[in-house]
């Protein structure tokens, strides 16, 4: 059965490019064995833990949750569940503190802790080979699992492999080349056989690709040997697996625990850039994220709680504790002796790629797998940056060849073209450079913040060309607009020529058949006037229908007639009608008296004119 | 506690920018000492005229840019080329003359462009050149090795009035190894070398210069030892200057050119390979253009020695004239990165 644990002797590996060896500093949490921390009073539990949608609440400010019950509903596809890592009561959810180097502030759900750590019900599965991949994929995803090395990337959208991406190769990260950080070398030595069996279950998943593998620095003996073991016991309990597990111990050289560093070790391919890992046939998964989701499988375990390794020199204990996810740095720092006074800075995650943590209260997340207490001998605040002296060692250390003195030119010059085509983006911000570079430019942060200023300019010119593409649209439509009012002015126009032309021509020819035959031509203004009259002829209504009008017009006037004589009510009872009011009634009164008469009169005179007029033939 | 709000890395290697130069002084101990065993303690003066000069030039343009003193002496660059300086000059030269070279170095050639890192130009190359060009005579007078003529060093009170007084002394200097190389066009070399005593009391290339050669390679290899460079400029460099000489030796006519040996380890070779060649802010970056810079450079130095018309040695000219291509090589040798199919030219403006 031996056969089944490859060893390293025969196996070819490629180098990383660059790379450094930076002081390891992981001897000091692990000269004690893996501790649980005391459930904290409450619990801060964020609804973003991972990348990708925060995840929504479903529970209520009051309710009792159990542990391990969702609390939060991963949104859409690229998200992840949040579980409640104890019982207790939600005492709030809203804004709240989270461990980001900006002090950002995002959705948290509180909750009160009551101590009893009750579990809710969960579905445990003694045979996963029973179920279909879905199932399984769905059952990872259920319980919340994201990349538990540092990434965050939601471990159910990894394994959803498309249909045209064949793995062939699954590697398990067990690398952890960032100084001071054991959490993964712990697990690995605790848990060895839940890192074995969850490698063959997710080889399960994805279809049994031919390589399993498990790339180890070779600065982890022990996990390399716990491993050894436990494949090889597993091996004898379930010898139906026949794909071996190779169990690969690498040089220790930072930073080749990066996924695409390992993938290239270990297989020699590149992820082109643009693409995937998936898309040449390699998976790689952290080995916290494969025990995780072997409990989940097993056991129905969702992702509460993780290993952090808390370190250093301003702690009076330092080791690798279980941490329930919610709890916050302080008091996870108060339990292991942390003395305020000798501390430089608390940082999260490794001295290479962490974060300083501007706020101790933010809560232990999913991807926290290490806080650094540094004392201030340990971390000391970097010097003044001299000038580059062009030495090139930035360059030597790069583990993605970039010209990393190039591109701290083109970021102080904020060539953005030129960054670009120098591939800042294929940077990942490992910071080998920044630690070679003996005048200690803060490289990483240059490059930080000049893809923040491309991305934030992209999105800019995106946005610009979106409103300039409506503003063209809008001056198109109103262009038509215009153009269809024209034309129908025009064609108005056209059309009122005509009849004034066909109107002119008719009266010609009756003032032409009245005239006498000496008088001269009637002069233009004399035709437009007879045009006028003509047309008032036209517009005027038959006699019958002016009558009515006229009639109508005195019914309104005798009504305001009526309305203004009406005695005047107060409209509040305390203030009596005024005198001025009565003066305006009276005007009023004899307004519509006078349009009354005339009324009457336009109809009077009307009449007269009707009976005068012989009727029209 | 302070929070600081400190960006990773939060830990760096503990090579400094200052420790850099510090060694680089360092290793051209073994260099001096030889040209001090070969021709007495005009190389002292010459470190001591050029360093005050050096740092009290430095001292006084950064005052007058208004930046720290203390801060920018404290990177020891001024003090680098203070030693590459006084080490080009011939010993016991005028001390106005070191002075001038300082000048041109320090507030021409560096600070004029913008101090530390931004001088295009070598500093001590750019001041031997324009000594070379404007005080030929006191430029090529170089002392006769002591194992050629022991009675010719100079001792120190001779060496200070010439220096300092300016008194004239006959007879200390006489023609180096590639004076003669250059000018012979009559014997074979075999003949030469059994003529000419500063070639025939030499074990491999030339009287003194081939041990001061030979310890200035070791103080490269002590460099390269440490990663201060890379060896691809100085290698690159010396190969081509090897097989240039190999080319043309012309199997040792009168119109030979001189061997590989004999270029490797005579005149500049050495200390422009491993002190000037691999200057980090003057030469190209990425490691293959500075092997087609070394390589370049190795070309056109064997070109100016043997070919040219004017100059016996021609390191400091060819260093000048890479200095200025530089750039474009950079150009076109960026490396490819992890993920794309090929490196691109950095003149590539698409992203």
């Amino acid at each position: 059965m031996n056969s089944l644990v490859k060893t390293n002797t025969l196996i070819k590996l490629w180098e990383l490019p660059g790379g450094i060896h930076p002081p390891e500093n992981k001897q000091q949490s692990m000269q004690l064995p893996l501790t649980q921390l005391s459930i904290p009073a409450q619990l801060f539990i964020p609804l973003n833990q991972h990348i990708g949608a925060p995840a929504l609440p479903i529970v209520q400010v009051g309710e009792q949750v159990l542990k391990g019950q969702v609390i939060g509903l991963a949104e859409g596809t690229f998200s992840a569940n949040v579980h409640a890592s104890s019982s207790g009561i939600v005492s709030s959810i809203g804004p709240g503190i989270l461990p980001h180097p900006s002090g950002m502030k995002g959705d948290v759900i509180v909750i009160d802790t009551d101590g009893k750590d009750k579990w809710t019900a969960l579905e445990a599965c003694e045979n996963y080979l029973i179920l279909d991949r879905l199932t399984l994929i769905a059952k990872i995803r259920a319980a919340g699992i994201a990349g538990l090395g540092g990434a965050g990337f939601p471990t159910a959208v990894k394994l959803s492999t498309k249909s045209t991406q064949l793995i062939d190769t699954l590697i398990v990260n067990g690398a952890e080349c960032e100084p001071y950080i054991t959490a993964d070398d712990m697990l690995m030595q605790v848990h060895a056989d839940e890192v074995i069996a969850g490698t063959y279950l997710l080889s399960h998943i994805l279809h049994n690709p031919q390589r399993l593998i498990i790339g180890i620095e070779n600065n982890k003996p022990k996990a390399i040997t716990a491993l050894q073991i436990a494949a090889k016991k597993y091996s004898e309990k379930k010898p139906e697996n026949k794909t071996p597990i190779e169990i690969i111990s690498i040089p220790t050289k930072y930073p080749s625990g990066g996924a695409k560093q390992l993938i290239h070790i270990l297989t020699g391919r590149e992820v082109p850039n643009g693409h995937h890992s998936a898309d040449i046939g390699a998976i790689c998964l952290n080995v916290a994220t494969v025990a995780t989701a072997w409990r989940a499988v097993r056991f129905g375990e969702p992702l509460i709680s993780r290993i952090t390794t808390v370190v250093g020199e301003a702690l009076s204990i330092q080791r690798n504790i279980s941490v329930l996810l919610g709890t916050p740095v302080d008091y996870v720092l108060a339990q292991q002796g942390f003395d305020k006074t000798k501390a430089s800075r608390v940082i999260i995650g490794g001295p290479m790629m962490g974060f300083t943590l501007p706020d101790l209260r933010a809560p232990v997340v999913k991807i926290t797998n290490c806080i650094l207490a540094a004392a201030k001998k340990e971390l000391p605040i970097p010097p003044p940056a001299q000038a580059c002296i062009r030495c090139g060692i930035c360059a030597e250390a790069c583990p993605v060849s970039l010209l990393p003195q190039q591109l701290f030119w083109y970021a102080q010059a904020e060539d953005t073209e030129r960054l670009q085509s120098h591939h800042i983006f294929d940077c990942i911000e490992c910071g080998a450079c920044s630690y070679v570079c003996p005048s200690k430019i803060p490289l990483v942060q240059y490059y930080r913040a000049a893809k923040g200023s491309i991305r934030s300019q992209v999105a800019e010119k995106e946005k610009a060309d979106r409103s300039r593409q409506r503003f063209e649209f809008r001056k198109e439509r109103i262009a038509k607009e215009d153009a269809e009012k024209e034309a129908k002015r025009e064609a108005r126009k056209k059309a009122a020529e005509e009849a004034k032309q066909l109107l002119t021509s008719k009266k010609t020819e009756m003032h032409s058949a009245i005239a006498i035959e000496s008088q001269p031509p009637t002069p233009p203004e004399a035709i437009l006037v007879t045009a006028a009259i003509a047309k008032a002829n036209q517009v005027e209504s038959t006699p019958a229908e002016q009558r009515i009008k006229l009639e109508r017009l005195l019914n309104t006037a005798r009504n305001s007639l009526q309305s203004a004589r009406a005695p005047l009510v107060p409209k509040n009872p305390v203030f009596p009608i005024t005198a001025e009011q009565l003066v305006q009634q009276q005007s009023r009164i004899k307004q519509a008296e006078l349009k009354v008469a005339e009324a009457e009169r336009k109809l009077a005179g009307f009449d007269a004119e009707i009976k005068n007029t012989p009727p029209s033939p | 506690m302070a929070l600081l709000n400190i960006t990773s890395p939060h830990t760096h290697a503990p090579l400094s920018t200052s420790q850099v130069m510090r060694l680089v002084i360092y290793a051209t101990f073994p260099g001096v000492l030889t040209l001090a065993y070969f021709f007495g303690v005009g190389i002292f003066i010459n470190l001591f005229i050029a360093s005050l000069s050096c740092l009290a030039f430095e001292a006084l343009v950064i005052k007058l840019r208004e930046r720290s003193v203390v801060f920018y002496l404290g990177d020891y660059s001024a003090l680098v080329t203070a030693f590459l300086l006084a080490i080009s000059l011939p010993p016991y030269c005028p001390w106005w003359l070191v002075v001038t070279g300082s000048f041109c170095a320090i507030v021409l050639a560096k600070q004029l462009y913008g101090g530390m890192g931004l001088n295009p130009f070598n500093p001590a190359m750019v001041a031997y050149v324009i000594l070379l060009i404007s005080f030929p005579v006191p430029m090529t007078q170089w002392p006769t090795p002591a194992n050629v003529d022991a009675s010719q060093v100079l001792g120190i009170t001779d060496a200070f009035s010439k220096i300092f007084l300016g008194k004239q002394i006959d007879g200390y200097s006489s023609a180096t190894a590639l004076d003669i190389m250059k000018q012979n066009s009559s014997l074979v070399l075999s003949e030469l070398y059994q003529n000419k005593p500063i070639l025939s009391k030499g074990a491999f290339a030339s009287a003194g210069w081939e041990w001061v050669n030979i310890m200035f390679l070791l103080g490269g290899i002590f460099l390269l030892y440490k990663k201060i460079f890379t060896w691809h400029a100085p290698v690159s460099m010396l190969v081509a200057l090897a097989l240039m000489a190999g080319f043309f030796y012309d199997s040792g006519s009168s119109e030979s050119g001189g061997s590989p040996v004999f270029h490797l380890l005579t005149g500049a070779t050495m200390f422009g390979a491993f002190f000037i060649v691999t200057d980090p802010v003057t030469s190209a970056v990425s490691n293959k253009g500075r092997i087609i810079y070394g390589a370049a450079i190795g070309i056109l130095v064997y070109i100016i020695r043997v070919w040219g018309k004017g100059y016996p040695d021609g390191v400091a000219f060819a260093v000048l004239f890479l200095n200025f291509a530089a750039p474009f090589i950079d150009y076109y040798t960026t490396p490819r990165t992890y993920g794309h199919t090929k490196s691109r030219s950095a003149l590539d403006k698409e992203p």
